[in-house]
């Protein structure tokens, strides 16, 4: 690994993302605007926005994250310019933790905005602070980056990584308890739960939210650290060097 | 896909490896570059056994496919790849000439003919001044002027020492290799310089040639 190719291609990832104006637009805003419309869905249930709107601050990056990452992984391994790389003095390392920190910056930009706006505007009131929230959303962009990074390899076309999204992180978000709290659905539902690393990452933004700072939360981000560094070791074993 | 085959190249020189499409060229490329899953045998390049770490940095290749980031323009993409090789700004803003494509230097890739994007990948390769570059089909689709142009870079860069292996399906592109390698349905059919294999099948033309050594194998 080389500090000056990781960062190179961390400028790169963000020199695509500055000439794609929509995408960065649809990332940027649509968080806040779905939170604003959240807001006027539990319209006079202002204790459900206050117990859901902080999670959802935190959840909107690990899902934009993981369908940007896994489209642009797709179209690197389609293009050719993955062959190009891997044929060239790159190491994979250097090329996962240049998405990661591009992609991070972008989701910090996004959790950032879409707190001005939920805390500043939205009236959303938690006992937490704001700054962990937003630290940990950072932290949930890179999961969704790295689960899209290892998942991408498995899709083949665009239309199959898109629909990784209803498949991989819908159940999730259905299983985390933002909808049902996980010990009021079935027993099963809950087991299953316990395996999928969303859910750790909306209890550590529920503790946080309401300014459980202490042991849970800080084994809630150890899962979801844990959960990444795999994510990547195995995305890493995708990135290959000779191909069929 | 490719069952067997031996092969030696010579340093210094332009090659062509030349055969139908789906005959096997991409895939004996990118065994010698070093990407393709080889089942068995052995390829050294360079003196070292091909996709070895040492031989990133001295060998250049071309896809067929240009392979460059088409949301970025033309020097952004090789800014990005000058700093994978540790090369100078300078040397991007040359291999940007070399191909001819100094008033497109800031354009959106995207925005590109066929021709001009296979130039951006080619200019890429040339980068880091490789001692090996590899070529798969660098002529589809440019016009003659430009072919032309390119085959005089080659040979000045052969010239200057570069070992060049240059893939075509065009028969006429053949004349401006020193060797030969006609291959077909994966097995090399015929090696020699394009005077001896006229030579060795009487005949004038390089397709006629290629059609008697394809028909007798």
């Amino acid at each position: 690994m080389t500090p000056r190719i990781t960062l190179a291609t961390a400028a790169r990832v963000l020199r695509q993302l500055r000439h794609d104006h929509r995408t960065l637009a649809l990332v940027i805003l649509v968080p806040p605007i779905l939170l604003t419309l959240m807001k006027y869905v539990f319209y006079g249930q202002e204790e459900t926005f206050d117990r859901i709107g902080a999670p959802l601050v935190g959840i909107f990056p690990f899902i934009s994250m993981f369908l940007v990452t896994s489209i642009a992984m797709l179209r690197e391994r389609t293009s050719g310019t993955l062959e190009r790389l891997m044929s060239m003095p790159i190491a994979k390392l250097d090329i996962l933790l240049g998405y990661g920190l591009a992609f991070t910056l972008v989701a910090l930009v996004q959790a950032i905005l879409t707190s001005v706006v939920a805390f500043g505007f939205l009236d959303l009131d938690t006992a937490g602070p704001a700054w962990l929230i937003v630290l940990l959303a950072a932290g949930n962009a890179l999961l969704g980056m790295s689960l899209g990074l290892f998942l991408s390899a498995f899709a083949q076309t665009e239309f199959q990584a898109v629909q990784f999204m209803p498949a991989f992180v819908l159940p999730q978000i259905l299983l985390a308890g933002l909808l049902v709290p996980r010990d009021k659905m079935a027993e099963l539902l809950e087991w299953i739960s316990n395996v999928l690393p969303l859910t750790y990452a909306y209890e550590a933004l529920e503790l946080a939210a309401a300014d459980d700072i202490g042991r849970d939360l800080a084994l809630d981000a150890l899962v979801v650290t844990g959960v990444i560094v795999l994510a990547l070791v195995l995305g890493a074993t995708t990135l290959r060097r000779r191909t069929a | 896909m490719v069952p067997e085959l031996s092969l030696d190249i010579r340093s210094g020189v332009i090659t062509g490896l030349l055969g139908p499409s789906g005959s096997g060229k991409t895939t004996l490329i990118r065994a010698i570059v070093g990407v393709q899953i080889v089942e068995s045998g052995e390829i050294s390049v360079l003196g070292e056994p091909a996709g070895s770490e040492l031989l990133r940095r001295r060998i250049g290749y071309v896809t067929q496919a240009p392979s460059v980031y088409t949301d970025l323009t033309v020097r952004q993409n090789l800014d990005y790849f000058a700093s994978i090789l540790g090369v100078s700004k300078s040397r991007v803003a040359e291999a940007i000439d070399a191909v001819a494509l100094g008033g497109h230097a800031n354009q959106i890739v995207r925005t590109l003919s066929g021709g001009e994007r296979s130039r951006v990948s080619l200019a890429s390769a040339l980068l880091g001044r490789p001692d090996l570059l590899v070529l798969d089909e660098p002529t589809v689709g440019l016009d003659p002027v430009l072919r032309r142009d390119l085959w005089n870079m080659f040979r000045e860069l052969a010239d200057g020492g570069t070992t060049l292996l240059i893939s075509s399906h065009v028969m006429d592109e053949a004349d401006r290799t020193d060797d030969l390698v006609l291959v077909r349905s994966g097995r090399v059919v015929a090696t020699g310089s394009p005077a001896e294999l006229r030579e060795e099948t009487q005949t004038e033309d390089l397709e006629q040639a290629f059609l008697a050594l394809a028909e007798a194998a």
